[in-house]
């Protein structure tokens, strides 16, 4: 049998390191373009990075509906949500409450996901964008709630117009998405409160 | 089950095995993922209420357990929690809450403000200003600022959906015209990040600028009414008022008692039957540290003499 079949384990110690790590997402989401690193020590399926399988080892169950592109979703990282969250994958990403994206991937739409309702904007889907890296990239100013004047990060590896995107989904707070990108064991929160501003 | 619980004749675990098995912090996993993601969104809305599946606690509702849940549901080994309520640390609800976290989840607990990481509080913010990395976490009873003008929650839900709030201005117009102030002097509701208007919980007016863009992260739990909402650090609080009826805070015409503190939030304490009374601070730990530096109130011989407080050490 190949190996790649196989699904690996999950968090070895679940009560503390799941606290751990959604202290980091509390943070990041609290303090948007800050680094925070989410230590699992979850090796993760292929195609999924460490950051962004231990967010939704944390977070997701059998309550929560997760959207994944379709190659992963019928490889590894499927089979291992499946069996240590319970979770039920979707295809249509506007169920989701829970999905994961390569920035450079052309496909969904930001507004393909749910971005709640004027009543409930809280039944909105968290969106996790896996970047090349948190540095290095195109850098946007960030302003708002949980920033004191502004912050700049740079996330290198969304695609051509990512960002006007992301601005178009804080124009229509309180409605909207919430993201997260993540690369390697790190995670910046952009949660829809925040203000997009120029992009140098 | 995890490795945090005890099983029966398991005495190699750490555990007191005669004790009943609790899991780390009293919530089950699957509870504590539940207000995780509800906080997380209560995040990223500043001051929405999110609906959360609230729990049965072994303390009666209205006693905290909204609370006691979002401690719960954050609390880790690295944390220092401080617990107060009306400003006191050594009061019933307080105590019992500290104690509770001592038990269930070994907290390590403090009652120095600048030491705790988790603060969690029944109608007070300390008056040691807090800072980053803080988490105060708030004992809300009512949490729709709206509930009394409109007790429909399906009215004032569409009301926060569409940010129809004139009806809270018009209540303080009215108080303004039958009054010639606002009377309110706690609970008093402010405007978060321009957009939802919400209930600081019952905390006293004096209390509200200490919110406005506070560098700690501030989360909100009403456990009877099932909602959790919060407020990001560094965020904008403002007390709703009029452009010739500014907001004020109160203002007493004497100093604490027993310290001495001109600037703190005080409470009126009868001390006979011949109607004395004196004003002492509210938080506890202030009022101490303020007593340790040789700050003397005009009382403080007479609390001393007569077994009240403690004489400081200095």
């Amino acid at each position: 049998m190949a190996t790649d079949t196989l699904i690996g384990p999950g968090f070895s110690d679940p009560v503390f390191q799941s606290q751990g790590a959604f202290r980091a997402l509390l943070a990041a989401l609290a303090e948007p373009g800050t680094r925070h690193v989410v230590s699992g020590a979850v090796v993760p399926p292929k195609g999924l990075h460490a950051a962004t399988a231990t967010a939704l080892l944390t977070l997701a169950d059998y309550e929560t509906l997760i959207w994944l592109p379709a190659a992963l979703r019928d490889g590894a990282a499927g089979a291992w949500l499946r069996f240590h969250c319970s979770a039920a994958l979707v295809s249509d990403p506007a169920r989701a409450a829970f999905a994961v994206i390569d920035a450079g991937s052309p496909e969904p739409a930001l507004s393909a996901f749910d971005s709640g309702s004027d009543q409930f904007p809280d039944r909105s889907t968290t969106l996790i964008v896996q970047c090349t890296a948190l540095e290095g990239g195109e850098a946007v100013t960030l302003t708002g709630p949980g920033i004191a004047t502004s912050r700049v990060i740079a996330p290198a590896g969304p695609r051509a117009g990512f960002w006007a995107e992301v601005a178009a989904n804080n124009d229509a707070y309180p409605l909207g998405i919430d993201l997260l990108l993540s690369h390697a064991d790190a995670v910046f929160g952009l949660p829809r409160s925040t203000r997009i501003g120029e992009v140098y | 089950m995890t490795m945090h619980q005890a099983l029966p004749g398991d005495d190699t675990h750490s555990v007191d095995s005669t004790r009943p098995a609790y899991n780390y912090a009293y919530l089950d996993e699957q509870t504590k993922r539940m207000i995780r993601r509800a906080l997380l969104k209560a995040v990223a809305v500043p001051g929405y209420q999110v609906p959360f599946g609230s729990r049965e606690m072994p303390l009666a509702r209205g006693w905290g357990t909204g609370g006691i849940q979002v401690t719960a549901a954050i609390i880790g080994p690295d944390d220092t929690l401080k617990v107060i309520d009306q400003g006191a640390d050594d009061t019933t609800n307080a105590v019992s809450i500290r104690r509770f976290f001592e038990k269930t989840a070994d907290a390590r607990t403090t009652e120095a403000t600048e030491q705790a990481t988790i603060i969690q509080t029944r109608h007070r913010i300390p008056e040691a200003p807090l800072t980053a990395g803080q988490i105060m976490v708030y004992q809300v009873p009512q949490p729709e600022p709206l509930r009394k003008l409109e007790p429909r929650e399906a009215e004032t839900r569409k009301m926060h959906a569409w940010a129809e709030y004139g009806l809270m201005q018009v209540k303080l117009y009215e108080n303004i015209a039958r009054f010639g102030e606002v009377t309110t002097t706690y609970d008093y509701p402010v405007m978060i990040n321009g957009r939802y208007i919400m209930a600081p919980s019952p905390i006293p007016k004096f209390d509200n600028p200490k919110m406005h863009m506070s560098p700690a992260l501030q989360l909100f739990g009403a456990g009877r009414e099932k909602r959790i909402y919060a407020l990001p650090p560094h965020t904008s609080v403002r007390s709703l008022d009029f452009e010739d009826h500014p907001f004020r805070i109160q203002s007493w015409t004497q100093p604490c008692a027993l310290c001495a503190a001109s600037d703190s939030y005080l409470d009126e304490v009868v001390i006979d039957d011949q109607g004395s009374r004196m004003f002492v601070c509210s938080d506890s730990h202030h009022c101490e540290t303020r007593r340790a530096d040789g700050h003397r109130g005009t009382m403080l011989g007479d609390a001393t003499a007569s077994g009240l407080v403690e004489e400081s050490k200095s």
